[in-house]
């Protein structure tokens, strides 16, 4: 792949706090992007800590039960809307300019006011925890993400703050996605056709085109929850002919795309490293689109495996159970792209791509899980318990957290034109996934066992495990201090990367990216380049 | 980046995305505290409403202002439209959610709770209750003793299709001819027919949205259908509410078109706020017809 015209420097970043106010460039919205993502994680891993403090021994340790109910809520809402997704949107920001060769993102004021909407929607989180400790303030969101009625009709105030913050994160994904699709439709230079775009180009497209159908969906769904809150609607009560079990259809319709929507970023990044440390180009490049459409439509027909146990009928839940079993064709089909990538080639093992085989056979292992619990009388015992727990949580670390922390390594050359240090950044996987294991490996045991999620006490057979799973998520918390510096230490300086920092890049998929000086300038590609 | 050099035109830094985060935010809050009965949330609605409108206007008059200019290139006209249908695209789900809702209650959740199917027997919460639709009799007052108290109230008599439904139906339908014969106006560079057309259209969306509020009333005040009656009624009113929403702000972009179109904005090959408007309409045209069906006839 070769260009012509390179990029041309057009005009210098303003200056001052208007630079990020008011942006319309890519890079610095895909910089804010990261940067609340980060805020964001370190914000859902402190409660997390909380969580695991709190269960580190049997009994109440730091918290009354409804307030841990509140943060497991709060937890998984900032980790999955704050911290997942809009890094993922950060790292298209970044990449899919530079590497379609277009000047920047198709709307950029657009772009702009779908990052501003995120801070708004924490703001509105975050008051939503801190009402129950105001006086008058209401009893707290105690209902997990999922926000099930009758309960969630039932909460204080704060459930209203939490709606209304899940509507702003949808408005900004809805506007975000049709950023993404529009720029990748559109955007691309002369000669770079769908199909020899980068796979992470056709990983966004799905993540993007994914949440244009499903977050109406969640909108919908919770605006129904708050006029049955407080307009005498009865879509979730069955005194007035509703249905509780309405919500968790309209919720999982949502809930379940949206675990993809985490995923598919992660494996765009994936289709990126591995075959730049492999030297080898992706393997499968057609049958992995085939499959990423595959996986796209199979999405959105099976959420109700989420919901076996509410008493659906048995043909509804034998076909769920069947569909859902059907996506191990399209994900195995991902694994065995990454496993022939990487079979005879000449194999190197810097940071990113310790994450990628990590990422292989951790997330080959969450697929595992998630076949046993697919299977209808099985999940009827594994229903909300830590296997559960467990399960996606190996699917959501290494299935979109690690992915993003791949491609974070990957690209911080590119991004700040600075090598990270390779040593930190080699310390910081060993010591994140060993933490990583050692948290969520014995939940699995202690679920068959029978201890059920979201409950602060447990029965003291299962101390022993509890206390381990608690110590491994102190050692998997503080190994993103570690994170931190890398990052910082590589933004202030370092051994100064070349336009294409990892040799191997050029037998990858790749893009425009590379063209482009480390660090690109402000503007990426004001004359589009031409691909022969 | 500013002139029309033929580059992919990027805007300098605006602030009016932030504007809008600010508005929103007020607005929720402000909705989210008056709804709990808080003081001081309905200060935060109208200073959250006044910075929308005040931002529609403002960030709309720059983009006129940009496209008058002449810094749209035929790529960027491209973007805007391949954005507007994934718009229309999203809100076609939007709505999905509250006809799919329909359809779950009336075919397998409202039967079920009346007796039927394998799950019926979840028919001892509300013993005899019999589901029908329209839903008139709710599953509470079957169950309950004489005096107790009503949460949902019962609906006196259905809302009827024919009447003022289907006069709707054909208010919608002739608007949307009406939209595309002033399309039509605007090809041929006759303006005369293009204003004419856009003033039928946006009068009979505000005759439409004049006799829904009628309706409305006469739902409230006669048939004892109102959002507290039932799932009929929440359906009822959630569906056409949010549809007569859509009709509103379709109107109002209407007016701002009409209003460009007399300042001559438009030319034959360069219309695309007109025709980014015209799908909207369109969209909130087939949605009505989904409606009529599904909530109103059947």
């Amino acid at each position: 792949m070769s260009t012509t015209a390179v990029a041309e420097e057009h005009h210098g970043a303003p200056s001052g706090l208007k630079r990020w106010l008011f942006s319309t460039n890519h890079k610095d919205i895909g910089t804010m992007y990261l940067i609340f993502a980060l805020v964001m994680m370190f914000t859902g891993g402190a409660l997390a800590m909380l969580i695991r403090a709190e269960l580190f021994m049997p009994g109440l340790q730091i918290m009354q039960p409804d307030i841990y109910n509140m943060i497991l809520t709060d937890h998984a809402l900032i980790m999955i809307f704050g911290a997942v997704m809009p890094a993922a949107t950060g790292l298209a920001n970044w990449m899919l300019p530079m590497m379609l060769g277009a000047p920047d993102m198709a709307l950029p004021r657009l772009n702009n006011l779908s990052f501003w909407l995120l801070p708004a929607a924490a703001a509105l989180l975050l008051t939503s925890m801190v009402l129950p400790f105001l006086p008058g303030g209401g009893a707290p969101v105690t209902t997990g993400w999922t926000l099930y009625p009758p309960l969630s009709v039932q909460s204080g105030m704060g459930m209203d703050f939490t709606i209304f913050a899940i509507h702003l994160l949808g408005a900004s994904s809805i506007l975000g996605s049709i950023n993404i699709v529009v720029t990748i439709l559109n955007m691309r230079a002369p000669g770079m056709t769908m199909m020899k775009m980068p796979m992470f180009a056709w990983c966004m497209l799905f993540t993007a085109l994914l949440l244009i159908i499903v977050a109406p969906v969640l909108a919908g769904g919770v605006t129904m929850l708050l006029f049955d809150r407080h307009f005498g609607t009865s879509f979730f009560d069955a005194a007035g002919g509703g249905d509780p079990v309405l919500f968790q259809h309209l919720f999982w319709f949502f809930g379940h795309p949206e675990v993809y929507v985490m995923l598919l970023p992660a494996i765009g990044v994936l289709s990126m490293v591995i075959p730049t440390f492999s030297r080898k180009p992706l393997f499968g490049y057609k049958a992995l689109v085939g499959g990423l459409i595959f996986l796209f439509s199979l999405s959105l027909i099976v959420w109700a495996h989420h919901q076996y146990t509410v008493g659906m009928s048995p043909l509804a839940t034998e076909y769920f159970m069947i569909m859902t079993i059907v996506i191990s064709i399209p994900v195995g089909l991902m694994i065995l792209n990454f496993l022939m990538t990487m079979w005879r080639g000449a194999m190197t093992f810097e940071t990113p791509m310790l994450y990628a085989i990590s990422i292989v056979i951790m997330f080959s292992f969450a697929g595992v899980t998630g076949v046993m619990l697919a299977v209808v009388p099985a999940d009827m015992e594994y229903h909300d318990t830590y296997f559960v727990v467990a399960h996606f949580h190996y699917a959501l670390l290494p299935g979109a957290l690690f992915g993003l922390f791949a491609g974070v390594f990957y690209w911080l050359p590119k991004w700040t034109g600075h090598m990270y240090d390779e040593k930190l950044g080699k310390i910081f996987f060993w010591w994140n996934i060993i933490g990583f294991n050692l948290t969520f490996f014995p939940q699995h045991f202690v679920g068959l066992a029978g201890m059920p999620r979201r409950i602060v006490d447990y029965s003291p057979q299962f101390a022993e495990i509890n206390m381990l799973s608690s110590i491994g998520a102190f050692i998997f918390g503080t190994s993103h201090l570690l994170f931190l510096y890398i990052v910082i230490k590589c933004i202030r300086g370092g051994e100064k990367a070349g336009d294409m920092p990892w040799e191997g890049a050029k037998a990858g998929t790749t893009g425009l990216e590379w063209e482009l000086p480390s660090p690109p300038p402000f503007h990426s590609y004001t004359t589009p380049p031409v691909v022969r | 980046m500013t002139s029309g050099d033929g580059h992919y035109y990027i805007p300098e830094g605006s602030p009016w995305p932030i504007v809008a985060t600010l508005g929103v935010l007020l607005l929720t809050s402000g909705v989210a505290l008056t709804v709990n009965d808080v003081g001081g949330g309905g200060l935060f609605i109208i200073i959250g409403l006044l910075t929308m409108i005040y931002l529609f206007y403002a960030w709309f008059s720059d983009v006129i202002h940009e496209s008058m200019s002449g810094y749209y290139n035929e790529e960027v006209d491209r973007s805007f439209r391949q954005g507007m249908i994934w718009f229309i695209g999203s809100e076609v789900f939007f709505f999905m959610a509250f006809f799919g809702s329909l359809f779950y209650i009336r075919v397998i959740s409202g039967p079920w709770l009346g007796g039927e199917g394998w799950l019926g027997l979840s028919n001892m919460l509300h013993e005899g209750f019999k589901f029908t639709w329209p839903l008139s009799i709710q599953p509470e007052d079957v169950a309950q003793a004489a005096g107790a108290p009503e949460k949902y109230m019962d609906v006196k008599e259905p809302m009827g299709a024919w009447g003022i439904p289907a006069l709707n139906t054909l208010l919608l339908l002739s608007s949307g001819a009406t939209v595309t014969w002033a399309h039509w106006g605007l090809k041929k560079r006759d303006n005369r027919q293009l204003v004419l057309g856009l003033i039928l259209t946006v009068t009979l969306g505000l005759l439409f949205v004049a006799a829904q509020a009628y309706e409305y009333g006469h739902a409230y005040h006669e048939l004892g259908l109102t959002l507290n009656s039932g799932i009929y009624g929440s359906l009822f009113f959630m569906l056409t509410g949010f549809h007569g929403f859509h009709v509103i702000i379709g109107a109002t972009m209407l007016i701002v078109i009409l209003l460009r179109a007399m300042k001559g904005h438009f030319s034959p090959e360069h219309h695309f706020a007109f025709e980014a408007v015209a799908w909207y309409w369109h969209f909130v045209d087939v949605v009505w017809l989904g409606l009529f069906t599904f909530v109103y006839l059947i």
